[in-house]
């Protein structure tokens, strides 16, 4: 097939996909034609969730999976005079072929051969009939040859399933060494063999083809003798346009929509098994299955083998399903005790399958469904009187009549759906998991074979260090002054990760001069796009920090439930608590044994000493394993002048590794006892390679030192690491701690790839740098310091937090800004060009950039010949930066000078007040061309929206990707508070992710409701440079944004944990030649623009971006810097002396800096660019975009470090056609006929009712009138009703999305997901046709995240919404009868009535507003997150009543008019809830204006 | 930080050490500062905003860590304080009370409000220090066996040689003059700094190790070539020492002397040491200072304090505006009319105007001969002290003994860090730098001090033979 390999920095492994699924079955299992034709209308009408690539007649595969359709086979066999066993007892084996007849010939005798091998019969090949009419010539050229093999029961096996075993054996030894063979035999399409599926029940059909073309393609699908009680379907959208058939869905047991997150681990985990695991059901044959998992495989294709393993070695169905993706257990107190049992008793056995993930799956004989823990996908499922299921990722995708559906609900998270077809039955989640929970005493075992650290007995602790000593070993371990001062002390104080302010300007750790710490050299990686990161904090209820320390049973044995288990509740241990793990021995009737192994190496050797010394630690582990000794602890305690701790991440990564090779990990358990970790960074980088558990020896004994008055430092600091690790995990969206471990969820950036591949190995690395030798001799270099005699002057300055002399170098400097300063306030170009001299020839050591020189394209040109700076600066962009983290006169000002000259300035999240809206007398525009879109949505409204230019989707940020914020309550003045429609002095979260984006789909249905709101804006997506972003950006693209933001690490920010301020996210340079590799590999780039941000400072550093790709470029810090910013670092204290950061009035005061000053310098800049240009050759910037030739690499050879950095893949220029930059975007309009019909009855009559049918492929209904009516009306809108629309059916996504003042919409029937999202001033009502034989509280009428940063307006739904339903509602009035988990979350305004019961995680970080549930089971008190609100009784009774006969008039609600029939009682049942902050800030007549903190 | 710390600067009002009254201090020889409460040195710590970017940290010579100090300032842990202030100062109770501060120009406070007291918090830590008994000499745990000989005992001198000693070297001071400190015991007057504490750095240092050699003129009393038989390596250290002269007509005449003559004088007297040299004393006298820098303003002081009828001093610059455009200057050192202490205390200040002769009675000057915007002027004079900065080292003395190059500005050439064109030589200093201030002589002496450590450590060096 022709996806392209690894070039460059395009990796196929870091691919993405996600989609729409679904599946229809008959309960009873009787089979009929017409399933599968439901199946497939299904798949038509989850189209829209595709993806669509640079030819849109190519999908990006569909698929479907039915029973052996016997019949049909029957048929075949006849014809062919074949003689068929009877069904059962034959298995069909869906091929995928090469297409040179050579290759295909070997992949065809390879299966006969080991289908006879193991003993069954091979029966025959059957070519698959198919119809290639319609299909792409991509597609077609890239098509298998497709056949199926019948293959009978031979006589060695007893039945059905140990058929299915056998089938398992044969496909694994006939598919697992192809690539090999493939190689060998040189024959390389062998390697593309496939087999979608193999088995006697269910048999998979699917390919690169759209989901129309399914069914033609396929005749078999549509042939009457073709009969299956279910059909499972799937449609994929890929990031990719790479065409290939074998990564469509469904796999064999499952179809996935969603993203694994710990996938890396997960492998890893299940490959370290090899030697462990051993089933009495698979017996010999599980030897011929390795790998279990075989690498290059998608999340998908892995998860469905761990099931298949799970299956075949005797698990059931939805046991197995429980065991990968558990609920959320640990702390759910609500959880029946057995179930609890159940689930801790598995944890040991295996990790979980972590990540947003809705999961249909089946063997044929079963069907169902499961949700993540945090129910991050929608599933939406109807059953009908006829005994059909049909579930899918959208409501309304079969037309069924109302009056058939006898009950729509979905999925919650971490719920499961099951139909049992030989049952005939659906059993709901609690049977099923009950049944399987009672199946065996889980409880007693536990009780039996589980231990808890803290139990143990004390076992003492060791002597503390002198003096003397700790400021040896701190040098040793290469502290500073800093991380005394930014981490121990105040994490010891306040148990909290510190914060910190601006960007990084410093090094990456590889080009630092100055030894830096191994960990250093790693990145964490985080969600965007294709995955959410999670809210630690406010979701805490999902996540988990309990560690497993020790061997774990056998995943597939019978006595799993004797195994002994040693747990600890979080993986920081204390030095008492390591005593008692070395001291295990004595007790737990010595089913633990624990050795120390020494991670020290002899301080007169070199690199091959440090090698000799790992080789020795792995061998040690080895022998002591195998010696049954069952805890290792790797241990630096032994540092003295003679002895050099090894880099804890080398020594943990080696051993890990090292016994995952041999397949002996899962037999110990591996325990860091390190000087040199302290950062929560550092422990996130032990537990990604492995580590357990983690004692931080030295950490506690320097706090001991230096931390007096407070109680207890350091459980102070145990509590502030594990926020961190929690905060994390989460940025990455994984929940518990067990399945973080070992996933390596890191990119390296300057470490050689040897050094990756042996001690990290599957860590992505971009950039090549440091190898053991370089590594040693930074360990040596600490080692010196502490040890030597010389200088005893204390610890060294750091300087990476803030600037020192002899600390870390850092881009800006005290000469940097004067001169920068100096030159735009006294207009003095040759000030200019010192600063401009200064950070590019410091940037040598400093940025990848700094390595790279300029090479001319031709001879120079005269620079008169070169376009206008007045053309360059057009170009040019101001960063996203909040009015809110910043003062109205720095936002202003941005603003101002970005429009004065053609350049655009961006809101930030923020929103903007409506005065700067309007341009002033004299022409001045206060207005940012650029409205962001962020997660908290603050001030989001529809007339926000609509004048915008461009509207930008901040997915992340560069200081802290895969991250929420928070603006405290005192920095919420009233200015502040009108913009954002919120209150004063009440504190707002942004949260992590977006709520309506948690997948490639959503953010396409969230770029077509923007699209829709303002069809003239440009739409922008705003990345953060990592591995794998350029695949990210071609998804991007295939949503049809027009515009890709690439922002660097280095970026700013107003406030961010310090973890995060540098471990996370790479530099520009990477992504940046990533997206434009990737987009220009898919023939995607011509469509898009790409901005390149974070850090930019100078022409120079204009030049090198556009080289290697960017058509725009964005500025913050350093026009920041020309308005006045002195990099004070102050930002998240409000106290910002220059009147920049700060809502402070007297601060603000302060404030000098002129629009001219930043004109100023965006045009010294495009001067200096212009000279660049000249010399180089070029005319015009265009020119120059993507000429990655016209760069070479510069030489580091006297770089003690650095000189193995080499940055040849972000020069690499793919070899195909294809536009290598932006093109102009062709026009769009939109034609959605409710808003069509509504806006040409507001033309004619000034007022408009329509009545209309829709259904679910009918997305955002009222958006594009709503924002004609804002850019029209303004925010004010029209009369409430003017224009009304009655809709029939159901609608599809963002139903009423931004709706505007003056518009009603009322649908009768149901919705998807984010109805009323932003609503912003109209009214919903949703209701059921009054045909529907089903009560309203028992059946879902809205999907997820409905009224998501609703800013005002009134919505009235009758029956129960999904999840987080009103999530960071500003002022929307809603009515409902119920609704699923974190309902009001963020909430900061309105009102929300419930009068059903609310899912668990209720009211989590709601900070304003009021909610009112009727809870007459006292259901509240448990469901409720009470961190931010109170319970109280009902205050303003007359609201509550009026809105909810207003409910009862409108929806016609049978439970609004019993309650209102006994009012009182009623009445006594409503719980009031209301947010501690909101309560005082209403208590509060006048809200204090923001002093400083 | 504390949240009231990292908004005092808000509350808080710059509050400094203030001079003693001028009446009464231009009666002693007294130090003219008096010092600030601890607390309050604490509170106005406080202001500091520990920035992101310290500039003041940059616009200080020695690096000093501002902010980290001022922290434990702050906080009440003065010996920690007292650790890190030493960290990059050896002699912080000198540029306490002499240096002209250009971390307080630089401070982000100076900005739109009134710097942070810096270097009164940088005195109130080591003065407390000496107090309590904080400072002791800290010997290095072993030798290296490594001689080296210092020529000059100033502040670069002192710097270079303490380092050495801690660093496990044997430094030798040798100086000219009858004790120790160059021109921070003869350059200064001890109204700005009190000679006591000179001799108690000294002591420390001798403490650690340093010999000091008094009254030993290297090139007159012992040879260079025989120090670089008897030392592995030799440090110049000797200041820049030559005056710069004013030729103008009258000029030989009696009662004009250099300032560095006069001020010399001066503080033996003050030192107890009577000169046998013809006296050179202000009382009664009209004085008439030419330059308007440091010097000029020590001239000043001492004269008033000897009692001068008048006191003139003359610039040949304008007058520098009143304050500077911060926009453009800040947090440079900025051109802008500053006044002394002694300037304080009395007498006139004339800016924009040249001498042009010298006007004598008997042999001894009268008058000064000056000009203004083309019209002519005399001032009448009957002392006068030429206080017009430094052209270089002295020719004539070791420089020229150890036959080093220098550049055209009469420093030493230093190829390497602080390595002279000769081997084994090495300079720092004004020597090497030309006339400075304190602050940059510690710094000098300290980096060369470390240059002199690594060249000790390289093996080529190692195995040259004394």
């Amino acid at each position: 097939m022709d996806e392209p390999r690894v070039q460059g920095l395009y990796d196929p492994r870091h691919e993405h996909d996600s989609c729409g699924m679904g599946f229809v079955a008959h309960v009873k299992g009787a089979p009929s034609n017409d399933i599968i034709a439901k199946g497939l209308q299904i798949l038509a009408s989850l189209d829209h969730r595709g993806g669509v690539a640079a030819d849109p007649t190519i999908g990006d595969g569909a698929g479907c999976l039915i029973q052996i359709p016997d019949a049909l086979l029957r048929a075949w066999a006849v014809e062919q005079r074949i003689n068929l066993p009877p069904a059962g007892d034959y298995a069909v084996a869906m091929c995928f072929l090469p297409r040179d007849s050579a290759s295909r010939e070997v992949a065809e005798a390879r299966l006969e051969h080991f289908v006879r091998l193991e003993g069954q019969v091979f029966i025959g090949w059957r070519d698959v009939p198919v119809n290639a009419c319609g299909l792409g010539s991509a597609v077609l050229n890239s098509a298998p040859v497709i056949r199926q093999a019948l293959i009978g029961r031979g006589p060695n096996v007893r039945d059905q399933d140990a058929f299915e075993r056998k089938l398992l054996a044969i496909r694994k030894q006939t598919q697992n060494p192809l690539e090999k063979l493939a190689e060998q035999q040189r024959l390389p399409g062998l390697a593309d063999f496939y087999i979608p599926s193999f088995s006697s029940r269910t048999i998979v059909y699917k390919g690169l083809l759209l989901p129309r073309q399914l069914g033609s393609f396929y005749s078999d699908l549509t042939d009457p003798l073709t009969k299956s009680a279910l059909a499972m379907v799937h449609q994929r959208f890929s990031t990719n346009t790479f065409p290939s058939w074998r990564l469509a869905h469904p796999y064999r047991f499952i179809a996935h929509n969603g993203e694994i997150n710990t996938v890396r681990g997960n492998v890893n985990w299940m490959n370290a098994r090899r030697r462990t695991l051993e089933s009495p059901l698979i017996g010999a044959d599980l030897d011929k299955m390795w790998p279990i998992i075989p690498h290059g495989q998608s999340d998908t294709a892995c998860l469905d083998n761990a099931l298949e393993l799970l299956v075949a070695g005797g698990y059931p169905l939805a046991h197995a399903m429980m065991l990968l993706i558990p609920e959320a257990w640990a702390g759910n107190e609500q959880m029946d005790p057995a179930r609890r049992a159940f689930y801790e008793f598995h944890a040991a056995l295996m990790e979980p399958w972590d990540g947003p993930a809705a999961i249909a799956f089946t063997d044929g004989r079963q069907i169902g469904a499961t949700l993540d823990r945090n129910g991050l996908r929608p599933a939406r499922f109807c059953l009908t009187d006829d005994d059909l299921v049909v579930m899918a990722s959208e409501s309304g995708v079969l037309p069924i009549p109302e009056e058939k559906i006898t009950r729509k609900w979905r999925l919650q998270p971490g719920k499961m759906l099951l139909i049992d077809l030989e049952e005939g039955r659906i059993v709901d989640d609690d049977e099923v998991k009950g049944r399987l929970a009672e199946a065996e005493p889980y409880g007693d075992w536990l009780r039996e074979t589980q231990f808890n650290l803290k139990n143990l007995p004390s076992a003492g602790t060791e002597q503390a260090t002198d003096a003397a000593e700790l400021t040896r070993l701190q040098r040793a371990f290469g502290y500073t002054e800093e991380d005394l001062k930014f981490f121990l002390r105040p994490m010891a104080e306040e148990p909290d990760d510190p914060i910190g302010s601006m960007g990084t300007d410093t090094p990456v750790a590889v080009l630092s001069k100055r030894p830096r710490l191994l960990y250093e050299y790693f990145k964490q990686n985080f969600a965007q796009v294709t995955n959410p990161p999670i809210d630690p904090i406010r979701e805490s209820l999902v996540m988990s920090l309990v560690s497993m320390i020790g061997p774990r049973p056998n995943l597939l044995g019978r006595h799993a439930g004797t195994h002994k288990r040693l747990e600890v509740s979080q993986p920081i241990l204390t030095n008492e608590d390591l005593e008692k793990i070395r001291s295990i021995g004595d007790h737990l009737d010595g089913a633990f044994r624990t050795i120390t192994l020494d991670a020290t190496w002899p301080s007169n050797g070199d690199a091959q000493a440090l090698e000799a010394a790992l080789q020795r630690l792995c061998w040690e582990a080895t022998e002591a394993v195998l010696a049954d000794i069952n805890v290792l602890v790797l241990s630096d305690r032994a540092v003295a002048p003679n002895r050099i701790p090894i880099p804890a991440a080398l020594a943990i990564g080696a051993v890990h590794h090292h016994l995952i090779r041999q397949g002996l990990r899962m037999q110990t358990g591996l325990v860091a006892e390190t000087g040199e970790a302290r950062e929560v960074h550092h422990m996130c980088v032990l537990a990604g390679y492995g580590a357990e558990a983690i004692n931080p020896w030295l950490a506690f004994d320097t706090i001991d030192d230096i931390v007096s008055g407070v109680p207890d430092p350091k459980s102070n600091y145990v509590k502030a690491l594990n926020k961190g690790i929690l905060k994390v995990m989460s940025k990455m969206g994984i929940s518990t701690f067990q399945s973080y471990c070992g996933a390596q969820i890191f990119d390296s950036i300057g470490i050689s790839s040897t050094l990756v591949e042996r001690y990290f190995f599957g860590t992505s690395s971009t950039v090549e740098g440091i190898e053991l030798a370089e590594l040693a001799e930074e360990c040596a270099r600490r080692h010196r310091s502490g040890y030597s005699t010389v200088d005893d002057d204390g610890l060294a300055v750091g300087g990476q937090w803030a600037h020192r002399i002899g600390g870390e170098a850092h881009a800006w400097t005290p000469d940097s800004i004067a001169n920068l300063q100096h030159a735009v306030r006294g207009n003095l170009p040759e000030k200019y060009r010192a600063f401009a001299r200064e950070i590019n020839e410091q940037e040598g050591p400093l940025t990848l950039r700094g390595l790279l020189d300029l090479r001319p394209a031709g001879p120079p040109v005269a620079i008169e010949d070169v376009e206008p700076a007045a053309d360059i600066v057009r170009r040019f962009a101001t960063g996203a930066m909040s009015f809110g983290s910043i003062s109205r006169e720095a936002h202003t000002t941005l603003a101002e000078a970005m429009n004065s000259i053609g350049g655009r300035s961006n809101t930030g999240e923020g929103g903007e007040e409506p005065e700067r809206f309007r341009v002033g007398s004299e022409g001045v525009s206060f207005r940012s061309a650029i409205k962001q879109v962020a997660s908290g949505r603050f001030g989001v409204t529809t007339e926000y929206l609509v004048n915008a230019d461009e509207l930008q989707i901040k997915i992340a940020q560069g200081a802290k990707p895969g991250e929420g914020g928070q603006l405290p309550g005192h920095k919420v003045d009233r200015e502040i508070a009108k913009v954002r429609h919120s209150t004063p002095g009440v504190g707002l979260i942004s949260p992590p992710p977006h709520h309506d984006i948690y997948s490639i789909e959503d953010l396409a249905q969230l770029i077509h409701d923007l699209r829709h709101v303002n069809p003239a804006a440009r739409i922008s997506v705003k990345l953060v440079s990592e591995v794998g972003v350029g695949t990210v950006a071609a998804g991007v693209a295939k949503c049809t944004a027009d515009h890709i933001t690439i922002s660097g690490f280095e970026g700013g920010t107003g406030a961010s944990p310090l973890t995060s301020l540098v471990h996370a996210g790479l530099p520009w340079e990477i992504g940046l030649a990533e997206a434009q590799q990737t987009l220009v590999l898919n023939g995607l780039r011509g469509r898009v623009t790409l901005q390149a941000d974070g850090g930019l400072r100078t022409g120079r550093d204009v030049a090198i971006a556009a080289l290697l790709g960017a058509d725009e470029f964005g500025f913050a810090t350093a026009p920041l810097i020309a308005a006045g910013c002195i990099m004070m670092r102050k930002c998240h204290l409000n106290t910002c002396p220059v009147g920049i950061a700060t809502q402070d009035a007297v601060l603000r005061a302060r404030f000098t800096g002129q629009p001219g000053h930043v004109v100023n310098y965006f045009f010294y800049v495009a001067e200096e660019l212009r000279e660049i240009m000249a010399a180089l050759g070029t005319r015009r910037l265009e020119e120059m975009i993507g000429r990655v030739d016209l760069l070479e690499i510069k030489s580091l050879a006297d770089h003690w470090k650095a000189k193995g950095v080499d940055l040849r893949s972000l020069l690499h220029q793919p070899t195909v056609e294809g536009s290598r930059r932006a093109t102009p975007p062709c026009a769009r309009s939109f034609d959605v006929p409710v808003d069509k019909a509504l806006l040409e009855g507001l033309d004619d009559d000034g007022s408009a009712f329509v009545e209309l049918h829709v259904s679910n492929v009918d997305r955002s209904i009222g958006t594009v009138a709503s924002g004609e009516i804002a850019r029209r009306f303004g925010h004010e809108g029209l009369p409430p009703g003017t224009l009304r629309a009655r809709l029939i059916g159901t609608a599809g996504q963002s139903f009423g999305a931004f709706l505007s003042r003056g518009l009603t919409l009322e649908l009768i029937g149901d919705a998807n997901d984010y109805v009323g999202k932003g609503l912003s001033g109209g009214c919903l009502i949703v209701r059921p046709p009054e045909a529907a034989r089903r009560q309203a509280h028992e059946n879902i009428i809205v999907g997820n995240t409905c009224l998501y940063g609703a800013i005002e307006g009134e919505a009235y739904f009758a029956g129960v919404a999904g999840e987080r339903f009103a999530v960071r509602n500003s002022g929307a009035v809603a009515v409902v009868e119920g609704m699923g988990d974190h309902g009001c979350e963020y909430m900061t305004g309105g009102v929300v009535v419930s009068i059903g019961s609310v899912g668990r995680n209720f009211a989590a970080g709601m900070s304003g507003g009021i909610a009112y549930v009727w809870d007459p089971d006292r259901q509240l008190q448990r469901q409720c997150n009470h961190t931010s609100v109170n319970l109280e009784p009902v205050e303003d009774v007359d609201r509550l009543l009026e809105l909810v006969q207003h409910y009862g008039e409108v929806t016609g609600s049978q439970r609004a008019l019993a309650l209102l029939a006994n009012w009182p009682e009623a009445l006594s049942q409503f719980v009031q809830i209301m947010p501690h902050e909101y309560r005082r800030a209403l208590t509060d007549n006048a809200v204090p204006e923001v002093k400083a903190a | 930080m504390t949240m009231t710390q990292a908004t005092a600067f808000m509350a808080t009002a710059r509050s400094d050490r203030i001079y003693r009254d001028v009446k009464e201090r231009v009666r002693d020889w007294h130090e003219v500062l008096s010092p600030l409460e601890a607390g309050e040195v604490s509170q106005q710590a406080e202001r500091c905003m520990d920035c992101g970017i310290p500039f003041c940290h940059s616009g200080c010579p020695v690096n000093n860590l501002i902010p980290d100090w001022n922290e434990l300032a702050a906080s009440g842990q003065w010996q920690r304080a007292l650790d890190r202030l030493h960290a990059t100062n050896n002699f912080p109770e000198f540029t306490g009370r002499v240096c002209p501060a250009p971390c307080e120009a630089a401070c982000t406070l100076n900005l739109d409000d009134a710097p942070v007291t810096i270097k009164t918090i940088e005195c109130e830590i080591v003065d407390r220090g000496f107090r309590e008994g904080w400072i002791g000499p800290r010997v290095a745990p072993r030798g290296t066996g490594k001689r080296i000989a210092i020529v000059g005992s100033g502040p670069a001198g002192l710097a270079c040689a303490q380092q050495l000693a801690r660093a496990g070297h044997s430094p030798t001071v040798f100086e000219k003059a009858d004790r120790v400190g160059g021109l921070l015991r003869y350059g200064i007057p001890d109204f700005k700094l009190d000679k006591s504490l000179i001799d108690r750095r000294v002591a420390q240092m001798e403490a650690e190790g340093v010999i000091f050699r008094t009254a030993m003129e290297v090139g007159v009393s012992v040879s260079v070539e025989r120090l670089l038989d008897d030392y592995h390596l030799l440090v110049l250290a000797g200041g820049a020492e030559e005056p710069r002269d004013l030729e103008a007509p009258g000029r030989e005449l009696k009662g004009i002397h250099f300032a560095m003559d006069y001020l010399t004088q001066a503080n033996r007297r003050v030192a107890g040491l009577v000169d046998d040299d013809e006296s050179i004393v202000a009382s009664g006298r009209h004085v008439v200072v030419i330059g308007g820098g440091d010097t000029g303003s020590d001239c000043i002081g001492t004269a008033h304090r000897q009692g001068a009828a008048s006191v003139t001093q003359l610039e040949i610059l304008t007058q520098p505006p009143l304050s500077e455009d911060k926009s453009v200057t800040w947090p440079n050192w900025p051109m802008k009319l500053r006044t002394s202490s002694s300037q304080e205390e009395g007498g006139s200040r004339e800016f924009s105007i040249g001498t042009t002769g010298f006007r004598g009675d008997a042999g001894r000057v009268s008058a000064v001969m000056c000009e203004r915007d083309g019209q002519e002027m005399e001032i009448h004079a009957e002392l006068v002290l030429l206080a017009m900065g430094f052209t270089g080292v002295a020719r004539d003395g070791v420089a020229g003994s150890a036959k080093v190059r220098l550049t055209e500005r009469d420093t030493i050439e230093t190829l390497g860090p602080y390595q002279t064109s000769v081997p084994r030589i090495f300079a720092c200093g004004d020597m090497r730098r030309g006339q400075s201030l304190v602050v940059w002589a510690i710094r000098e002496g300290r980096e060369c001090a470390a240059a002199v450590s690594r060249a000790l450590a390289a093996p080529k060096l190692q195995s040259v033979e004394r």
